[in-house]
């Protein structure tokens, strides 16, 4: 047991596929810590890693073509990586549980909604069918689906997007687990939905005092709901800040590009929204400088040439940029 | 739902009398006549045939005959095999075939789903690979060349399995076998591609992350999306072996409805051929028709209208 507040801490965490194109590298050297009841947002495009770091964490990389190479995983104090599969199981979906992106194909179209919502509890918790009946019930009730007792019967092809969200949500939190990780858990649904889902979490996060690990492409989610974000590109930390300090003074090119591609309704009428020129690089053959560089705005010589440092800007906000600290500096 | 099984039964009715109808027509196009021998007839004996058949009257009148005595379920006596009702034969020559063509469907379910889950389960295993290159074996070598293989194995060199007829246990064996092989090898391969496929979905990531065991989460999660493919071919399939397969039951000599199926096709003994095709037609659609209401059992999404 770790006892400075600590519930996660991903060290030098590295995770691999081997595909016939050569070994991606989808984790390369990812750390962080997230203390109790704090809540992480882990920012970046698609294929930056950001997904595959928490399914690492849940050990559902699937091995093979994936594999986590190296790197430390301590949950509570425990070495997730160390653990065999059987004790990890009885960390997942009870003390760490997971919301996926897509509720359509998230909860199994074949199998009623209570059956999905009982089979967890009476897993982890012990629970006696009428018992993980009754706590299905409450769960729905607490993430506000209507007439919960109804619905419980019910197949999911029956609710619409946000009220299967709920569900998932109801599914992840029925054993009071410690800590949550939600993957772009309002990617699918419509932007008035997505308020209600992120409202829903904020809400029950302050209630049950749960860690949140909030996974997405989209800054503006993260912005209201979190209290330190990572930023992630190719596999790659490139900065890590708490939030107010990353919005306002962020200290690497491809945060800014990704703040200056963020909508703002209230400036910038009629004008076209920015966008970072390029794609994401092929993580599977990535030059020896800095990932981003090719799309970078900032980028000189050095960065094509040499992979740039982990600048540390202050205790709490640290860069992957040669020009971390000129970045910062303009604000 | 009760509304859709009996429009779908309804619906066989006029389904079957359509394929009575091309069958009909095929056998008036086809050369020759149920009386036609190498040794030429005379000619006063076949007026009298024909006359007593019917077979001078205009085409439409003795297809309306036809339709309207099948639509009654009359299909008539047999022409070669005289004053035989058509139902008494195929009565008589099905529980061959049935007993067989059940069998080697039970036998092919228990290997293919077996073998498939296996090796979905244990992908890029040595077990897939050898299952997989079985079945494809399976699919690849026609009956007609493994029911000789096996007999000349078990009967002419090892003495273990009588060659061919009908008698006791062990003489289905063999063609069960045989029957058997190629539908086996089919199921393995919808059971395997289909629960890779239910494998690699979201909700089976879901299920892990519930902390579900393994077990559960292939017997509770997985099987009843990965097994869909599989019931909709199986029925059909199951309707095929019932009704006979000529090639099998002409191997080793089995006096089933496969078998009389032809030599009814060669004596050009229509209203055997035409009761034949009726029943296997309405067997067919039956079968279908269970599927379909299997599948509404097995997926909650599929609704009757």
């Amino acid at each position: 047991m770790t006892d400075n507040g600590t519930i996660l801490t991903v060290n030098d965490l590295r995770t691999y596929f081997r595909t016939e194109d050569g070994v991606v590298k989808a984790v390369d050297g990812i750390s962080f810590e997230l203390k109790k009841g704090e809540t992480l947002g882990i920012v970046g495009e698609s294929g930056s890693g950001k997904s595959v770091t928490n399914l690492s964490v849940m050990r559902l990389i699937p091995e093979p073509p994936g594999e986590i190479v190296s790197g430390e995983i301590i949950f509570d104090g425990t070495d997730v990586r160390a653990l065999s599969i059987d004790e990890v199981r009885k960390i997942r979906g009870r003390r760490i549980a997971m919301i996926f992106q897509d509720p359509m194909t998230s909860l199994n179209p074949f199998l009623k909604i209570s059956t999905q919502l009982m089979e967890v509890t009476q897993l982890h918790l012990g629970h006696t069918k009428e018992q993980a009946y009754e706590h299905g019930v409450k769960m729905l009730e607490m993430v506000g689906i209507p007439d919960p007792r109804a619905r419980m019967d019910g197949y999911p092809h029956e609710l619409s997007g946000g009220m299967r969200q709920r569900v998932m949500i109801a599914m992840a939190l029925s054993c009071d687990p410690e800590l949550l990780i939600a993957d772009e858990p309002t990617t699918a649904l419509d932007v008035t939905i997505q308020a209600q889902i992120l409202e829903l979490i904020k809400d029950l996060k302050a209630r049950l005092g749960t860690s949140v690990i909030l996974i997405t492409h989209d800054l503006g989610v993260v912005a209201g709901m979190t209290d330190k974000i990572i930023v992630m590109y190719a596999g790659k930390v490139f900065e890590q800040a708490p939030t107010r300090e990353l919005f306002s003074r962020p200290a690497n090119p491809y945060t800014k590009g990704l703040l200056r591609s963020v909508p703002d309704p209230a400036y910038e009428q009629g004008e076209p929204l920015y966008q970072i020129p390029g794609l994401p690089p092929d993580v599977a053959h990535l030059p020896p400088g800095c990932p981003f560089a090719e799309r970078c705005d900032r980028a000189e010589d050095i960065c094509r040439r040499e992979f740039p440092p982990f600048v540390e800007i202050n205790a709490q906000h640290h860069s992957l940029c040669h020009f971390a600290k000129e970045v910062y500096g303009q604000g | 739902m009760l509304g859709f099984i009996l429009k779908r039964l309804l619906l066989i009715i006029p389904m079957a009398l359509i394929a009575v109808s091309v069958t009909w027509a095929l056998i008036r196009v086809a050369p020759g006549t149920f009386y036609s021998s190498e040794k030429k007839i005379p000619a006063a004996v076949e007026a009298k045939l024909r006359e007593k058949y019917g077979l001078d009257d205009p085409w439409y009148k003795q297809y309306g005959i036809m339709l309207s005595n099948i639509a009654r379920g009359d299909f008539g006596i047999s022409l070669k095999y005289e004053g035989q009702p058509v139902n008494e034969i195929i009565a008589r020559h099905l529980p061959y075939s049935a007993v067989i063509g059940l069998l080697a469907y039970l036998l092919a379910l228990a290997i293919g789903l077996v073998a498939g889950t296996i090796a979905a389960l244990r992908q890029n295993s040595a077990f897939d690979y050898a299952s997989m290159a079985a079945a494809m074996l399976g699919l690849s070598v026609p009956n007609f060349v493994l029911g000789p293989l096996l007999v000349l194995v078990f009967s002419f060199w090892l003495y273990l399995l009588p060659p061919a007829r009908w008698g006791g246990f062990t003489s289905l064996i063999l063609p069960v076998v045989t029957l058997a092989a190629i539908y086996a090898a089919y199921i393995a391969r919808l059971t395997r591609a289909g629960l890779l496929e239910v494998m690699r979905s979201d909700y089976i990531r879901t299920a892990r992350a519930k902390g579900l065991s393994e077990r559960s989460v292939i017997l509770r999660h997985a099987l009843r999306g990965g097994l869909l493919p599989v019931v909709s071919f199986t029925g059909p399939a199951l309707a095929a072996l019932l009704a006979g397969t000529v090639v099998v039951e002409k191997v080793f000599a089995i006096p089933g409805l496969g078998n009389i199926f032809i030599q009814s096709v060669l004596n050009r003994d229509e209203p055997l051929v035409l009761g034949i095709v009726a029943f296997i037609s309405v067997l067919v659609m039956i079968f279908n028709l269970i599927v379909d209401i299997a599948y509404g059992f097995i997926d909650p999404r599929i609704r009757y209208e």
